[in-house]
């Protein structure tokens, strides 16, 4: 197992997702156990689905210097960045530090296919993309990344990491080693996902599409809802105990070793990635009093995550999905997951499983359906994507 | 501003190379050298043994090219690919099944393949190394555009010297087609590979030094004829002035420092050592 690793310091957040811009309307859905799915109505011919569409995005205008960064997840990493005062946080620590020594990383899966799939329906009498469309950074993975790069001013080291649905967990222990190996001072992490053909009729030909909002481990689920997201986060070093109180205390990174698009049967690649994020944390399962589960409601995955959560934590642990408040946002599920942990932590608050209404069989009494309040020392997170790929992380609040 | 303190000295094994001119490590070590020609007619595209032999003629082209520098280089290196986590950096992805599925979603969406869509993750060829091999360990892809084989050695470096574990780093990348062919230049098949030690061991073939430095970095120019025809072949040809470099350590000078773009502010300091008995 990894030895323990020194706690990082959380010192901004944010989350913009189907329930809304910014901390605040997420925290009051989850509260209040309102979902943000609705049924489809994104593209000319949408499949009868439900999805967690963010309002909005079509209405954004980059600004004049940006504007050839256009695409609809840019739009939505630039109205994402702007919430809970982000951009003055790095701000700060640009001054602090120099642009140079902070990182960005970002997690993504679809980054702005979105905008490629658009332009391959206006190509020109030579089957090339239109003039307005021959915008290379954009029709790239890593366009997401530059495009925040720019507009947050950083040259410190970027890259994008593109594993599928653990991309933007994994981001925060790519940032943790670079800032313990002195490369950086402090790190942007995060991650943006957006609707688009690919994800909406992809995973609709591997029939994981529910055709009602999803239902995680319902005992008659149906399957995910897709939804779109943004989220970031800053990471430094511990600096103050009492202005920023939020940690990140471990991370673990493991493989399926098993198939590109069902989870292992054991679990044993996630419990892998479990028992690593609670060693670098030096925490037991029984420590954590909140998990937000990966909880996707696809019939697999919720049965081999739900087993594992049973078999490794006490009765009292509170755990739940909330795929059911901003369906499944593949690529930004870590980091949007990531901020519902922190604010469990901040505010006490331990989200219920929206959309379900009984627990299948072989469940143990961890997930929970209605929300509960009470303190929040530690909180786990699990992402697990295609591939077998898989990241669980753990925050917690500063031992002062 | 703070100077970026230098990290531990790292050791390289294993290192793997693939391109249809020079297919395999030895035919590029010499063509680097001066002391070989380039393969013509040049190879197929290689047909990685990890898979299984229906899996080998289904996959990607990106799969089949960085499946055989994976395996080279951990056959190289004589570790068992169970055991070694690993950094696959690509660009692109897989062009050929981007073309294919914005080719689908703008003429019939629903007739798109589940196969095609689940090879069309960024992280396929790494996931189909991880069960083809049944390594368990953390498993990353990662790109960062132009400056993606500098942005993924500094990945598998930073996570070698932070969890002092061996580290295997693939990057590939492959031809644009289609209409993709209007905004994305890569030319052809190239694929590299090595894996990072934190230790020297008999397998070592040289260290390295590394730092983050400011300034835009240069692209080495190439010293090999045949390192030249590679140049622009695609953003993996970034990696030619470090296996060059390796193929000519031998020779005995220390090589000058090669500073690998990752951003147009910043840059990749490496120091190659021979390392001798």
């Amino acid at each position: 197992m990894p030895p323990r690793i020194s706690p990082l310091q959380i010192s901004a957040f944010t989350a913009t997702s189907a329930v809304g811009v910014g901390k605040e309307p997420l925290a009051e859905a989850l509260a209040q156990s309102r979902s943000g799915l609705r049924a489809n109505d994104f593209g000319d011919a949408p499949l009868p689905t439900w999805i967690g569409r963010v309002d909005g995005i079509e209405d954004i205008r980059l600004p004049e210097d940006l504007a050839s960064w256009d695409c609809r997840n840019n739009r939505l990493a630039w109205l994402g960045l702007h919430a809970d005062g982000f951009p003055e946080a790095v701000a700060a620590a640009r001054a602090k530090y120099g642009p140079s020594r902070i990182a960005l990383i970002l997690g993504t899966s679809t980054s702005s296919i979105g905008e490629t799939e658009l332009a391959y329906t206006q190509l020109d009498a030579d089957g090339l993309f239109p003039v307005n469309q021959r915008r290379p950074a954009v029709h790239t993975p890593h366009s997401l990344a530059m495009f925040v790069q720019q507009v947050l001013g950083l040259t410190g080291p970027s890259e994008t990491i593109s594993t599928a649905c653990s991309s933007s967990a994994k981001v925060f222990a790519s940032a943790e080693r670079l800032i313990r190996l002195g490369l950086a001072d402090a790190a942007v992490v995060g991650g943006v996902d957006t609707l688009c053909g690919s994800v909406l009729f992809g995973f609709n030909s591997l029939e994981l599409v529910s055709s009602e909002p999803c239902r995680p481990f319902d005992a008659s689920r149906k399957g995910i809802s897709l939804g779109e997201a943004a989220g970031f986060a800053l990471l430094e070093r511990v600096q103050d105990d009492a202005a920023s109180p939020l940690r990140l205390l471990g991370y673990g990174e493991a493989s399926d070793a098993h198939h590109m698009s069902t989870p292992h049967p054991e679990g044993l690649g996630a419990e892998r990635a479990l028992d690593e994020a609670l060693a670098r944390a030096g925490l037991a399962p029984d420590a954590i009093d909140y998990i937000n589960m990966h909880g996707t409601a696809s019939q697999k995955n919720d049965e081999v995550e739900g087993a594992l959560v049973a078999r490794r934590f006490p009765a009292t642990t509170h755990a739940s999905s909330t795929k059911g408040f901003m369906g499944h946002t593949l690529g930004a599920a870590g980091i949007v997951e990531s901020v519902i942990s922190l604010l469990a932590i901040e505010r006490g608050l331990m989200p219920g499983t929206v959309n379900t209404n009984e627990l299948d069989t072989g469940f143990g009494p961890q997930i929970k359906l209605q929300p509960a309040h009470g303190e929040v020392r530690y909180a786990l997170t699990n992402s697990f994507g295609f591939g077998g790929n898989n990241c669980s992380l753990v925050f917690g609040k500063a031992t002062a | 501003m703070k100077h970026a303190p230098t990290p531990p000295t790292l050791y390289i094994e294993g290192p793997a190379f693939w391109t249809p001119t020079l297919p395999g490590w030895d035919a590029a070590r010499a063509a680097f050298r001066g002391e070989g020609t380039l393969t013509d007619p040049p190879a197929k595209r290689p047909s990685p043994q990890v898979l299984a032999p229906a899996e080998r003629r289904r996959a990607p082209d990106t799969v089949a090219l960085a499946l055989e520098v994976a395996a080279a280089s951990m056959a190289g290196s004589g570790r068992n690919a169970a055991d070694v986590p690993c950094v696959f950096v690509s660009a692109h992805g897989d062009l050929s099944i981007n073309d294919y599925m914005c080719s689908t979603l703008a003429t019939d969406p629903t007739v798109l393949s589940p196969t095609r869509f689940h090879n069309s993750v960024h992280n396929a060829a790494v996931g189909y190394w991880t069960i083809g091999t049944g390594c368990m360990a953390a498993s990353n892809s990662v790109s960062a555009y132009e400056n993606s084989f500098a942005a993924g050695l500094l990945e598998a470096a930073v996570q070698c010297a932070a969890d002092h574990s061996p580290v295997l780093l693939v990057g590939y990348d492959t031809p644009t087609v289609g209409a993709l062919t209007s905004v994305t230049d890569s030319q052809g098949l190239l694929a590299v590979a090595l894996v990072i030690a934190p230790e020297r061991t008999e397998r070592t073939v040289a260290s390295f030094d590394w730092s983050t430095e400011s300034g835009n970095g240069s692209v080495p120019a190439p010293l090999s004829d045949a390192a030249k025809t590679l140049a622009h072949i695609n953003p993996m040809a970034h990696a030619l002035g470090l296996f060059e470099s390796l193929a000519r350590l031998a020779d005995g000078d220390l090589p000058a420092p090669l500073d690998l773009p990752l951003s147009s502010t910043l840059a990749l300091r490496l120091q190659l050592r021979q390392v001798r008995d």
